[in-house]
């Protein structure tokens, strides 16, 4: 179902093509970063601490060095020494210390699987043999893995050098807390005072993983002017040039990044770990070098989100009015600092207006692998907080989930809680879609055959969506068709709606545009595939480039029919003279006339937009639990997003869907399970649990078009919002089936049973 | 990985002495899904893989008027997709539909999942509770193990170096029998169990002639419970099956881990072995 | 070190005559030896099912399958699921019904579903999540995977 609004609109947004790369991707041709072959290829294997905190006290490489087959093998030594310098990677800033230390340990290693040592030999067999002969000796400290434990006076520390931050002041002495910052704004004791019903709550979510399909891979050569090629999965070729350039110490220029097809992100695959220790590798072997990346090593080593402790405390009025609202919101950044406890913070509370708000932030540091973004990164944990304490203050007034949210929305000119003031948004619109919905419209019969009890829950969430740089050439064919030469990487479908858009603009069918990803010397700097922004950014410039094609076909046309440019008008892909009715030429036309006008005519455009649409999306969900077990199904689910403008709805319904379908395994059952001394132990599939298509129902969208005006087209990302909201319209939904409020997650089939015993 | 050779034995023979060459560096092979896996996580070093998939007695498949002769080899698919031997054999079908996925049941089997004695295993219990004998096969012949004794520890069992597993053999279910195994996992499929319960009961009338239940992942092997022989002589009812259910929870001996406490196994096996007796009784009054 | 062994197979129709290392992996033979990169890894220990293929009729995850074990077996791959100029059925539909995202899953997906068609050419909605939950999808959350599956079951 589509509450669209632009409807009509277009010719060619808002259809549903068969994307450009899609012939390759269901044929098995397609090349992932795992598939590349080059001559003489190498084959890498990565040595990993089996502790999570140890101070690194040798390494012996003697033994896999005289390994038969064995070409190379590195250690922190081989690396430059590291240089403390932070960089802006657009989602997220990288300390190319801490990124360097993280890619090769230097003196100590901070969770189990941080690389001591890798190989390069003639298989990957001979490689990992190779490995296992290193002999490290480690002094095994105390880990601390849990976030409020690790800020305890006489936790075991870190990072000796780490200089804390409290509100603004260096923290004196040795500390995990990396950061605490607030935000502030009207009188919070007074907004407190003037509520007629406080509710404050506790919270704690696991660690969990992004869980993309591919792992992490990297090739690389290493050649004779020092110049370094990269071939990879990645979400951004630019960013791990930047990263690369940084960890080795050379130039960005000096750096070239091959994108390959990637196998899922999610946030997940805009570090670098495995391409410097790649380059490494080359340089020492004089060969190319390929890495893979064990599964269990993507678990153990590989960006992770935060695991938390919250609060959250809400004031309302009796009529439903929120006066007040405070969180402080902790999260494991990692084994080293740069959680999105930020992010966190600018989207708990946006979903409301609030007269009066606290927030506090901390960022600390834990023995588990550094995290790094996972769609919308840190607000599926805050949303879980806040919007569980919302249902309580709803469920305690005795109001509608959905009237209470619209009574308190936020809406254009509310001001957020970090200070931004929303321009149009489309959070009413979205709950007023919710409330219109089929799913909400449907009683839900409570008992279930055999003692089965069912229970419905609600839930809102927000996303601010980023814009950042983007770069697109079009080169127009004598045929007609355009090439389309872009530097986001594709994840889910990007070619499509970035060609899609360009043909809107020159008025041709998107199966005239071929997109192209390009390598880092194919194309202006372009930022991650990530923050929910290619389709806003590089659509964008797509658009803009567009647009630049058309200009300069005006002027080939002008200069055919010797008129003056401004002459010449162009609409639904067609040139005309406005003087003379006949003179009239269609793209296509036209294209075919470029050779004897002058030559080739290429578009381009490099933005750095600054009208990022946030977006709002309310869930509906239904849960059948076995009170015996503890078991929860999710039997239906609803999502309702306001997306700006869906270019594809198709991949639009996708980005919901799969969102969704994350939380609901947030929710339900995956986490990091450590042993006792700080071990990640269930680092596979089988048990890091991600729901399997048996475990879920249909998962029912509907979309609302609320055009964002800082975009030609009204794009808003629909990539990350659908994350917020599952973990806690699942908590509402057991709510409502067992009248237990779960405040931990995952909010697995024992905690419930937990519960239960203790509801008696 | 310690890298290893290939064997493919053509006979049970071949295979003894290709693994009682090797010693504890060989092992069968069958499914290999975890065979493979454990040799590729270093738990396993090997020197041979001993493939027994093309030898003719471990891959028979024989439902006989008193006994089922199911071979060490045979994969879990053949036992369900079998309308025989599913018609006979549904409580073998609860576990043979459960491990892994389809892509999983295509290669590994009943044989396997015994072999490899995970006290998780979903087809041990089944088996335990069809009164299986297992034959297994070694440089000083054949010998004959129950399959509750099979299982010595965590991934361990009876079978020594140089020795395999040829087949089992179930007793034809008489009228009035029936079995069981249900487990309890937090996904639906592709999973393994935080705990598991296999039930079968022999019924005449209404009256229990025998029962056993067996439990798994509550303890270092699949445990046979006594809850089975609490209920002979006793009549199906709900009343007896939830005493006997009690009985096989009070026996659980189960460790709190990655996949759940030790308090919610031992609660699991209360409710499981309620739900699978009660589905014995149902199968078997359906036999009649 | 142990000796390559020589195997000889169909692989997508076509014989192969190869040889390998024992203990390399049906998924590393298809991808490193015989050059078919549409198989992919994505656990390499039968749990995400990225590396499905078809040995003899029935689906395997073939990073638990040998390359030495397919010796006078039948394969088929991703590789050989169109025919030439012709998409397979199932291959179409994930393009029209955007059944895919990353792609990554894709291959293991649409050779899974292909036997379950194979076998059953009108699964419910409940069979094909059954049969198809021994494949993982991030990018999905698996909904479109199944509409794309259950239109070309309803078109048979």
């Amino acid at each position: 179902m589509t509450t669209e609004t632009t409807k009509g609109k277009y010719n060619v947004i808002g259809t549903r093509p068969i994307r450009h790369d899609g012939y390759d991707k269901v044929t098995g041709r397609a090349i992932y970063g795992a598939d590349v072959k080059l001559p003489g290829l190498l084959q890498g294997a990565v040595l990993r601490s089996p502790h999570a905190h140890a101070n690194l006290k040798s390494i012996d490489t003697s033994a896999a060095k005289a390994l038969p087959g064995v070409h190379a093998v590195v250690t922190h030594h081989d690396f430059p020494a590291a240089e403390a310098n932070l960089v802006d990677l657009g989602e997220g800033a990288v300390n190319f210390k801490h990124a360097s230390n993280n890619v090769m340990a230097e003196d100590k290693v901070l969770y189990k699987g941080h690389p001591v040592a890798a190989v390069a030999a003639v298989d990957k067999n001979t490689a990992l043999e190779a490995a296992a002969l290193i002999k490290v000796v480690y002094e095994v400290l105390t880990p601390v893995t849990d976030v409020m434990e690790a800020l305890k006076p006489g936790a075991p520390i870190l990072h000796a050098d780490l200089e804390g931050q409290n509100l603004g002041e260096k923290i004196d002495g040795q500390t995990n807390q990396a950061n605490h910052i607030r935000h502030e704004f009207g009188d919070i004791d007074a907004g407190f005072a003037e509520a007629d019903l406080v509710v404050e709550r506790e919270f704690t979510t696991s660690m969990v993983h992004q869980g993309y399909i591919e792992p992490h891979n990297a090739t690389a050569t290493w050649d004779e002017e020092n110049r370094v090629t990269i071939w990879t999965s990645t979400q951004g070729s630019f960013p791990t040039r930047r990263q690369v350039a940084g960890v080795l110490r050379m130039p960005d220029s000096q750096v070239k990044v091959i994108p390959l097809e990637i196998g899922g992100g999610f946030g997940g695959k805009i570090p670098s770990y495995l391409e410097p220790v790649a380059a490494i590798l080359s340089r020492e072997s004089g060969r190319p070098v390929k890495l893979l990346m064990e599964r269990s090593s993507v678990f153990e080593a590989t960006g992770p989100t935060p695991g938390s402790w919250m609060t959250a405390k809400v004031g309302v009025k009796k009529d439903g009015t929120i006066t007040a609202a405070h969180t402080d919101i902790r999260f494991e950044a990692g084994a080293y600092p740069g959680s999105p406890v930020g992010a966190a913070m600018m989207c708990v509370f946006s979903c409301y207006d609030i007269p009066n708000t606290r927030i506090d932030g901390y960022d600390v540091v834990v023995n588990r692998p550094k995290t790094a973004a996972y769609r919308a990164p840190g607000t599926t944990q805050a949303a879980f907080a806040m919007e569980t304490v919302i249902d309580e203050i709803i469920e305690e007034l005795g109001m509608d989930p959905i009237e209470f949210r619209i009574k308190n929305a936020s809406k254009e000119g509310t001001r957020r809680a970090d200070g931004p003031i929303h321009p149009i948004i489309g959070n009413i619109e979205t709950l007023e879609a919710a409330k219109a919905s089929d799913h909400w419209n449907t009683p839900l019969e409570k008992n279930g055959p055999d003692g089965i009890l069912r229970g419905r829950g609600v839930a809102s969430g927000y996303w601010f969506n980023i814009g950042l740089k983007s770069a697109v050439t079009i080169s127009v064919n004598e045929d007609g068709t355009v090439a389309l030469t872009e530097g986001s990487t594709d994840i889910g479908g990007s070619r499509a709606s970035i060609s899609m858009m360009a043909a809107e603009v020159l008025g041709i069918p998107v199966e005239d545009v071929r997109p192209h990803v390009a390598d880092t010397e194919g194309i202006g700097y372009t930022d991650v595939t990530g923050g929910s922004r290619t389709t806003y950014a590089t659509g964008y410039a797509s658009h803009d480039a567009a647009q630049d094609v058309v200009s300069q076909l005006r002027e080939r046309a002008a200069k055919l029919w010797d008129v003056d440019t401004d002459e010449v008008e162009f609409s639904n892909g067609n040139y005309q003279s406005k003087s003379d009715p006949e003179l009239k030429l269609s793209h296509k036309e036209l294209s075919s006339k470029l050779g004897s006008t002058g030559g080739p005519v290429v578009g381009s455009a490099s933005v750095d937009p600054e009208g990022a649409g946030g977006a709002f999306s309310t869930q509906i969900a239904d849960v059948e639990i076995d009170p015996e077990t503890g078991k929860t199904d999710v039997v239906r689910y609803t999502i309702v997003q306001d997306v700006g403008t869906a270019i594809h709805p198709a991949y639009v319904e996708g980005q919901m869907q799969g969102a969704v379908v994350q939380g609901i395994g947030w929710a339900l059952n995956e986490e990091y399970f450590l042993n006792d001394d700080g071990a990640m132990v269930n680092s596979s599939f089988l048990d890091y649990r991600m729901p399997t298509t048996y475990d879920l129902p249909p998962i029912e969208t509907v979309i609302v078009e609320v055009p964002n005006p800082g975009h030609p087209f009204g794009v808003r990302g629909v990539g990350e919002v659908p994350i917020v909201p599952p973990v806690a319209t699942i908590a509402n939904a057991i709510h409502d089936a067992l009248g237990i409020r779960l405040r931990e997650s995952p909010m697995n089939a024992g905690r419930i049973r937990k519960a239960l015993e203790e509801k008696g | 990985m310690h890298p290893f050779e290939y064997v493919r034995a053509k006979s049970v023979d071949e295979a003894v002495a290709a693994l009682a060459k090797h010693g504890e560096r060989a092992r069968p092979f069958a499914g290999g899904t975890d065979a493979l896996v454990m040799a590729r996580a270093g738990r396993w070093e090997l020197d041979a893989l001993v493939d027994i998939k093309h030898i003719p007695e471990t891959n028979i498949l024989e439902l006989g008027s008193s006994e089922f002769r199911h071979g060490a080899a045979v994969p879990c698919y053949k036992v369900y997709e079998s309308p025989e031997i599913s018609a006979a054999f549904p409580g073998l079908v609860d576990s043979a539909s459960i491990i892994g996925g389809i892509q999983i049941q295509s290669r590994a089997g009943l044989g396997g999942n015994l072999c490899n004695a995970s006290p998780s295993g979903d087809g041990i219990c089944a088996l335990i509770v069809h009164n299986t004998t297992c034959v297994i096969a070694g440089p000083n012949g054949k010998r004959e193990v129950a399959s509750e004794d099979f299982c010595t520890g965590p991934g361990r069992s009876v079978i020594g170096n140089g020795e395999m597993l040829v087949e089992l053999k179930i007793p034809t279910p008489k009228k009035g029998f029936g079995a069981a195994y249900q487990r309890f996992t937090p996904r639906n499929e592709m999973d393994i169990a935080v705990a598991g319960v296999a039930s079968s009961v022999q019924l005449d009338g209404n009256t229990i002639v025998s029962a056993r239940v067996a439990l798994a992942a509550v303890g270092p092997t699949p445990i046979l419970s006594t809850a089975g022989d609490s209920l002979a002589g006793k009549e199906a009812t709900a009343d007896n099956i939830s005493a006997a259910a009690q009985i096989a929870s009070s026996e659980a001996t189960p460790i709190s881990d990655m996949r759940g406490t030790a308090e919610q196994r031992t609660h699991l096996v209360g409710v499981l072995a309620r739900r699978t007796l009660e589905r014995a009784v149902e199968r078997a009054r359906e036999n009649n | 070190m142990v000796e390559k062994v020589r195997v000889r197979a169909t692989l997508n129709g076509e014989p192969v005559d190869f040889l390998v290392a024992p203990y390399v992996s049906l998924l590393d033979t298809l991808r490193d030896e015989l050059g078919l990169t549409g198989t992919k890894e994505g656990c390499n220990d039968g749990n995400c099912g990225a590396c499905t293929v078809n040995l003899d009729g029935r689906i395997v995850d073939s990073c638990c399958v040998l390359g030495a074990e397919i010796d006078g077996s039948t394969v088929e791959t991703i590789e050989g699921m169109a025919e030439p100029g012709q998409l397979h059925p199932l291959q179409q539909a994930f393009l029209e019904e955007a059944a895919l995202q990353c792609g990554i899953c894709t291959p293991g997906f649409l050779i899974s579903a292909k036997a379950l068609l194979e076998k059953d050419p009108h699964p419910s909605e409940h069979d094909i999540r059954f049969w198809l939950a021994g494949n993982l999808c991030r990018c999905t959350g698996y909904d479109k995977i199944v509409k794309a599956v259950q239109k070309v079951a309803d078109s048979a």
